[in-house]
């Protein structure tokens, strides 16, 4: 017997092979860029007209009065920490219990209808959780407030995190919960330091999708947040948040703000960013060799 | 030590399917017992009842009676929890917990059954990864590998040292070695031979030739019933029953 592989028969086959090959090669490729492009235009652009802006009074002092040139969004910055704090003291746990219940204890019709639930929540405009926000707590409480904005945007974060949970869950292998069944170890201790703790950097991803998502929400901030000339550091006083002031001040009619609204926007997207990396660089210290 | 097993009238479930019909099967203390047949024959789900894992599949159940040493495993109040952590369990393919570093997948039935102190954990560690065998290979890397890094042999070392660290009575092992390299399976076949000095080992296999080297019983299953159950060696050479001896001499299955 011959161990020799047996030459090409016909030449055409390897060709169409080699230009197909390139065909879907380059088709990835160009879809790739595809998807960097607006990306990195967006990004760009901001830099670009919002560079120009930013600078020590910009990070440091609250609005002038309008009309006035000067002033900055400090306010708004530490504003939207404040309520993106909010928002993940209340999406995050309960996003995560609940993606657990869905991929450890909900199959079945319960289950079912709570994964429709959070799909359709998934989907419900941002306003219309503002405006019932709105009206379950300002109106109740007759002013507006930074933890209602928390609220609102607490929860939109719930379903992305939710079922981003359950699939990641979903994932780990039932033979790892097997194996701590066998060593006697109870189902909710399994679920908590083994199946999540297996699952936690797909978990943590979906929660940073879901914290990049409601950072730069403004719709639902608009009558709960309000909104805030002046510092505050109070969750149940109206509070400036730097999507709110972007809006502002874009269509005001000065120029001076619409340049700070460039560099506002800016340092939205550079937060968001920062702080994504910064939960990354955390979570992958622990990291073993092999993991 | 060891403890024995005392199996009577065990019938398994999954849905509507009876999977294992009125077992009585007798297993001394400080022996390896093998399990053999051909695939379905129920021995996998036989071994799953001993430690109540069975039941951990959505509408499999199982009833009868089980004693291991004093403890009645489906007696009135017995704690499925409380019976996993007495029988240990190996599975066909090892299943180390991969985001733990080596010392943690060992230490893991321990600390999370509430096991605080530090300095007997540590002892307890690496006692059973001597005794796994696998002390000397990863002595130096406890802390920084995961134990999904090593090897496949050394990973299943890892899954019995892990089992052996919650010190139980009885080692269940549904076919250890079927996943692994010749090289491997040795040292796991050694390793069992050393484990019934401490153990009563129950262990599950489709290879034939590991059964005689490794038990001094075996127990033959066919379609959910233990055809015979006798002296490893009895079994082998002259087996009482005729569908034994067409199944270990290659006839079928």
């Amino acid at each position: 017997m011959s161990n020799s592989v047996p030459p090409s028969t016909s030449q055409q086959v390897s060709l169409w092979r080699r230009l197909t090959d390139w065909g879907a090669t380059g088709f990835a490729i160009l879809a790739a860029i595809l998807v960097l492009v607006p990306l990195l235009a967006i990004f760009i652009y901001l830099v670009i007209k919002g560079i120009g802006s930013i600078n020590w009074a910009f990070l440091t002092q609250t609005p002038k009065p309008p009309g006035e040139v000067g002033g900055g969004m400090a306010n708004g910055i530490v504003g939207t920490g404040l309520i993106l704090c909010v928002a993940s003291v209340i999406g995050v746990p309960l996003g995560i219990g609940s993606g657990i219940y869905l991929a450890e204890y909900g199959r079945n019709r319960f289950g079912d209808v709570i994964r429709f639930t959070a799909d359709v929540l998934n989907g419900v405009p941002s306003i219309v959780i503002g405006i019932t926000v709105y009206s379950l707590i300002v109106v109740r409480q007759k002013h507006f407030s930074a933890f209602s904005g928390g609220v609102a945007l607490g929860i939109m974060m719930i379903p992305t995190v939710a079922r981003a949970t359950e699939e990641m869950l979903l994932m780990v292998p039932n033979m790892i919960r097997e194996a701590a069944y066998g060593l006697g170890i109870p189902r909710w201790r399994t679920t908590l330091s083994i199946t999540l703790r297996t699952a936690s950097a797909g978990v943590i991803t979906g929660c940073m999708l879901a914290f990049a998502r409601v950072a730069g929400e403004t719709a639902p901030l608009l009558f709960t947040a309000f909104g805030n000339q002046f510092w505050n550091l109070k969750l149940n006083q109206p509070t400036a948040a730097l999507s709110l002031q972007v809006f502002t001040y874009a269509i005001s009619p000065y120029d001076d703000w619409h340049k700070q609204a460039w560099a506002g926007a800016l340092i939205l997207i550079l937060l968001i960013v920062g702080a994504v990396a910064a939960v990354r660089i955390v979570t992958a210290r622990g990291r073993l060799k092999g993991a | 030590m060891g403890v024995g097993i005392e199996v009577r009238g065990l019938n398994a479930w999954y849905g509507k399917n009876q999977s294992l019909n009125s077992i009585d099967m007798t297993v001394p203390a400080n022996h390896v017992t093998a399990v053999i047949g051909p695939s379905g024959c129920g021995k996998s789900t036989f071994v799953r009842c001993l430690n109540r894992m069975h039941e951990t599949i959505p509408e499999a159940r199982a009833e009868g009676s089980v004693k291991v040493g004093e403890m009645d495993v489906y007696g009135d109040g017995s704690d499925p929890v409380e019976v996993r952590r007495r029988i240990g369990m190996v599975f066909q393919k090892p299943n180390p917990f991969p985001t733990m570093s080596i010392f943690d997948n060992v230490a893991a039935g321990l600390k999370l059954n509430g096991f605080r102190n530090r300095k007997q954990l540590h002892e307890l560690v690496e006692r059973s990864l001597k005794l796994a065998a696998l002390w000397d290979e990863v002595k130096d890397t406890l802390h920084k590998k995961s134990g999904a890094s090593l090897s496949g042999g050394q990973q299943q070392r890892l899954c019995i040292a892990r089992a052996l660290a919650v010190e139980p009575e009885v080692l269940l092992m549904d076919e250890p070695a079927s996943a692994l390299d010749p090289i491997s399976t040795s040292k796991i076949e050694e390793l069992i031979f050393q484990l019934k000095q401490h153990y009563t080992v129950v262990i599950v296999t489709h290879n034939m030739q590991q059964a005689a080297r490794v038990a001094e019983l075996t127990g033959f299953f066919l379609m959910g019933s233990l055809i015979e159950y006798d002296k490893t060696e009895k079994i082998f050479t002259t087996p009482a029953d005729k569908r034994t001896e067409d199944y270990v001499t290659g006839r079928f299955g």
